[in-house]
C-alpha cells in the first residue's frame, strides 16, 4: 500500500508539471464541447434555390414565396430558362432548380394536374437529400391548399385524406445539441483517457525509466494501478466538466440520475484505460502509440453510433459496433440524459463494458512484462 | 562464495540472427570490483542486463549472490543496484523526490540508509530542489548512483557509468567506487576507457561477445607477449606510412603522441636496422624507446588489428 501511494504521489507531481499535458487534457475538451456541436449540425439551412419561372403566373408566385418563406432556402436566382440555371449549378452557386412549366396555373385550373421539374446539385448527398425532402414537402402542402380552395365543402366528405401528425418522443423539438453534445462528451472522455493512458507507460520506455524501474521489488499491478488511478480521477473530473458545460452553454440537464452516469463512466474509463494500456504495451515510441491510437479513435468516431445510427450500417459493421466499447457508452449516455433511464435498463451496457475492461486489462498486464 | 557467476551464457537477438553474448562463462567475488572492457557492441550491456533479471538468456545460468537470475528474479531485484548507460531517472522529478521514490519502492527510506549514500549526497545537496532533467552530466551520474545505493545493495552493477563525464568527475567517480568497495560491496562495472581499467581488480576485455582474457590488469598487461616499442618524430602521418613498410614490424598503431609497435624478431639488431631504416627515409627528431605495454596495448593486440589507429 506504501508503494502505491508513493507511486500515486509520483504520477500526480509528474502530470501536475506536465503543462502541455494539463492543457490537452482540460482546454481542448473546453473548445471542442462549445465549438463542435455547432458546426456538426445536420440542421440544413441555407439551400440556394433557383427558380426558372416560365409561367409568370399567381400560382407560381405563390409557390416561390412559399418556399422561400419556410427559411430553409436562399433564392440565389430567377433565371429565364433552364439553361441559366443550370449553369448556376454548374458553378456551384445554386444547390437546387425549380423549373415551373409555362401554362402551370392554366393546366392546374383545367386539367387538374402539372408537373414540375426539381434537379438538384448531389455532390453533397445530404444537403440534396434533405433539401430535396424540405422542398417536396412545402410543394406537398402548397398543393393541398389548392385543393383545400377548390373542392367544395359538401365533397370533403366524399374524399377522406389520412393526416400524419409525428410526435417526438423524448425530444419533442428534436433538438439537435441534446443529441450531439453527450455524443461529443463521450468521444472526448475515451479520446483523452484512452490516449493519456497509451502515452505514459510509452514515455516511461522512451525515457529508459522503465529500466530502472523494472530492476526494483516493485510488483507489475502496483506499478500499472500507479499509472491508471490518476487518469481514471483525471477522466472523471473531465467528465464533470463536460456534464458542466452541457448544462451552461446548451441547457441540458440529464432527464435520469447523474449518479447512474457517474457509475457507468466509472466502469468505462477502466475499459478503455485498459485499452491505452495495451497500445502501450505493444509500442516502444510515443509516435508508435499515437498512431496507433489514431487509428482506433477514427473508427471509434465514425462506428460508434455518434454521427450515423448504429441500426443502418451493414450487418459485419454492426458486428463492429458491438465489440467497440465507445457504441455503449454512447447508448446510455443517450438513455440516460434524453430517456431517462433507470439502472436496469442499463445493466446490460454496463456489464457488457465491464467484461470488456477485464478482457483489456488482463491482456494489458500479461503483456507488460519486466522481463524480455 | 561467489557473488555473481555465469554459466555459458549465451543471447542472441533477432531470432539468433545476432550473437550478442557467445558462451559466456565467469565468476566475480565477493567484494571485488570487476571491470567489463570493450568497445560499443561487445556484449557488455547484454550480460549487465541478463544479470539484472531485465533479460533472458537464451542458453546457460547465471547467478547474483546464489539467486538464479530465471528464477529467483524477484530476490535479486531486492539486492543489485543498476545504474544503467543512459540516464534513466525522472527527469520532471527533483533529486530528493527522485532519491524518495526509490527509496520507497524498495521499501526502506532515506533517512534509514542515508549513511551509505552521505558521502555522495553531500555533493548533491545544494541542488536538491533542483529537477533531475536540469543537472549537470557529473551530477546526473551521482544522483544515479545514490538511486541505486539508497537500499544498501550487495552487488552494484554500473554500465558505462562515466560515458559522457568530464575527467575530474570521472576520476572523482572512481573514488566512490573505491570507497563503496571498501564497504565490502561487489561492483560490477564496464566501461571503454581503457585507462579506467586499470582501477579494478580484475577485468575482462570482451569483444563480439567473447571474452577475450580474464585477469588483474597486472597480469593482463603481464601477459603481452611481444617487446612494445613506441617511435615518434616530427611527421608522425609519414612516420607510421614508412614503418609499415618494413618487414619486420609485427604490427603499429597510433597510440596518443607515440606509434606503438612490436617487431617479428625483438633483437637488439632488429632495433637497430629499423632505426637505421627510418633514419634513411628520412625522419626527423625520431625518438625510439622501449615501453610498457597498457591495457590498451593489450586490447588491440587481442583485437588483431594490425593497422588500426585506436587512440
Amino acid at each position: 500500500m506504501r508503494t502505491l501511494k508513493f507511486l500515486l504521489q509520483k504520477e500526480f507531481r509528474q502530470i501536475f508539471r506536465n503543462k502541455s499535458l494539463l492543457r490537452m487534457l482540460f482546454m481542448v475538451p473546453i473548445v471542442q464541447l462549445i465549438i463542435l456541436p455547432q458546426a456538426a449540425n445536420f440542421t440544413v439551412k441555407n439551400i440556394n434555390i433557383a427558380f426558372v419561372d416560365l409561367d409568370h403566373s399567381t400560382y407560381s408566385q405563390q409557390l416561390i414565396n412559399k418556399v422561400l418563406s419556410s427559411g430553409y432556402f436562399k433564392l440565389a436566382a430567377s433565371t429565364p430558362d433552364y439553361k441559366a440555371a443550370y449553369e448556376l449549378i454548374e458553378k456551384d452557386k445554386a444547390d437546387i432548380v425549380v423549373e415551373i412549366p409555362h401554362d402551370f396555373e392554366r393546366n392546374l385550373e383545367t386539367e387538374g394536374t402539372q408537373k414540375l421539374s426539381v434537379s438538384v446539385n448531389a455532390i453533397n448527398g445530404v444537403k440534396a437529400s434533405v433539401g430535396s425532402g424540405y422542398l417536396t414537402s412545402i410543394i406537398q402542402d402548397y398543393n393541398n391548399n389548392i385543393r383545400v380552395n377548390w373542392i367544395q365543402p359538401s365533397k370533403i366528405n366524399q374524399l377522406p385524406t389520412i393526416e400524419v401528425v409525428a410526435s417526438n418522443w423524448y425530444n419533442p423539438t428534436l433538438s439537435y445539441y441534446l443529441f450531439m453534445v453527450p455524443g461529443i462528451l463521450v468521444l472526448l472522455v475515451t479520446l483523452i483517457g484512452g490516449n493519456m493512458t497509451s502515452q505514459n507507460i510509452v514515455r516511461e520506455k522512451e525515457m529508459g525509466t522503465i529500466e530502472q524501474i523494472n530492476v526494483t521489488p516493485i510488483k507489475k499491478y502496483h506499478f500499472i494501478l500507479g499509472k491508471l488511478i490518476p487518469f481514471w480521477v483525471l477522466g472523471i473530473l473531465l467528465f464533470t466538466l463536460g456534464l458542466l458545460i452541457a448544462r451552461v452553454v446548451y441547457g441540458i440537464v440529464p432527464l435520469g440520475s447523474v449518479a447512474l452516469l457517474y457509475l457507468f463512466v466509472s466502469v468505462y474509463l477502466v475499459t478503455i484505460m485498459g485499452f491505452g494500456l495495451l497500445i502501450s504495451t505493444y509500442s516502444e515510441t510515443p509516435m508508435q502509440a499515437t498512431s496507433l491510437t489514431f487509428f482506433f479513435v477514427q473508427i471509434f468516431n465514425l462506428m460508434g453510433g455518434l454521427f450515423t445510427p448504429i441500426d443502418s450500417m451493414p450487418a459485419w459493421a454492426k458486428v463492429i459496433t458491438d465489440v467497440i466499447p465507445i457504441s455503449y457508452f454512447i447508448k446510455v449516455m443517450r438513455m440516460i440524459v434524453i430517456k431517462g433511464s433507470h439502472f436496469q435498463d442499463i445493466l446490460p451496457h454496463i456489464l457488457i463494458v465491464l467484461l470488456m475492461g477485464v478482457v483489456l486489462n488482463t491482456w494489458a498486464i500479461i503483456n507488460y512484462r519486466k522481463t524480455t | 562464495m561467489s557473488a555473481i557467476t555465469l554459466n555459458n551464457i549465451t543471447k542472441t537477438y533477432n531470432k539468433g540472427a545476432v550473437l550478442a553474448v557467445d558462451d559466456i562463462s565467469f565468476s566475480v567475488e565477493k567484494g571485488e570490483l570487476f571491470g567489463l572492457i570493450g568497445p560499443d557492441g561487445a556484449g557488455k550491456t547484454s550480460i549487465f542486463r541478463i544479470l539484472t533479471t531485465l533479460l533472458l538468456p537464451d542458453k546457460g545460468s547465471a547467478t547474483v549472490v546464489g539467486n538464479d537470475v530465471v528464477k529467483d528474479f524477484h530476490k535479486i531485484r531486492g539486492i543489485v543496484g543498476y545504474m544503467p548507460g543512459r540516464f534513466s531517472l525522472y527527469q520532471d522529478l527533483t533529486v530528493e523526490e527522485n532519491l524518495n521514490f526509490f527509496a520507497t519502492v524498495f521499501g526502506t527510506t532515506v533517512k534509514e540508509n542515508y549513511d551509505q549514500i552521505k558521502d555522495i549526497y553531500v555533493m548533491l545537496e545544494p541542488f536538491k530542489d533542483r529537477r533531475a532533467g536540469k543537472l549537470s552530466g557529473g551530477m546526473k551520474q551521482k544522483l544515479a548512483l545514490c538511486c541505486a545505493l539508497i537500499h544498501k545493495p550487495e552487488v552494484l552493477f554500473l554500465d558505462e557509468p562515466t560515458t559522457g563525464v568530464d575527467v575530474v568527475s570521472r576520476k572523482e567517480f572512481w573514488e566512490m567506487l573505491a570507497r563503496l568497495k571498501a564497504q565490502g560491496i561487489t561492483i560490477m562495472v564496464s566501461t571503454s576507457y581503457m585507462d579506467e581499467a586499470t582501477l579494478c581488480d580484475r577485468i575482462a576485455l570482451i569483444l563480439g561477445g567473447k571474452i577475450l582474457s580474464l585477469a588483474t590488469p597486472e597480469e593482463t598487461i603481464k601477459a603481452y607477449p611481444e617487446k612494445l616499442y613506441a617511435v615518434k618524430s616530427s611527421n608522425m602521418h609519414k612516420l607510421l606510412k614508412d614503418i609499415r613498410t618494413n618487414d619486420e614490424i609485427l604490427n603499429c598503431y597510433a597510440a596518443g603522441e607515440y606509434i606503438h609497435l612490436s617487431l617479428k624478431n625483438a633483437t637488439k639488431e632488429n632495433e637497430n636496422s629499423l632505426t637505421k631504416f627510418l633514419a634513411e627515409k628520412g625522419e626527423s627528431d625520431l625518438v625510439f624507446k622501449e615501453t610498457t605495454p597498457t591495457v590498451e596495448d593489450c586490447f588491440i593486440r587481442l583485437l588483431g588489428n594490425t593497422d588500426g589507429n585506436s587512440n
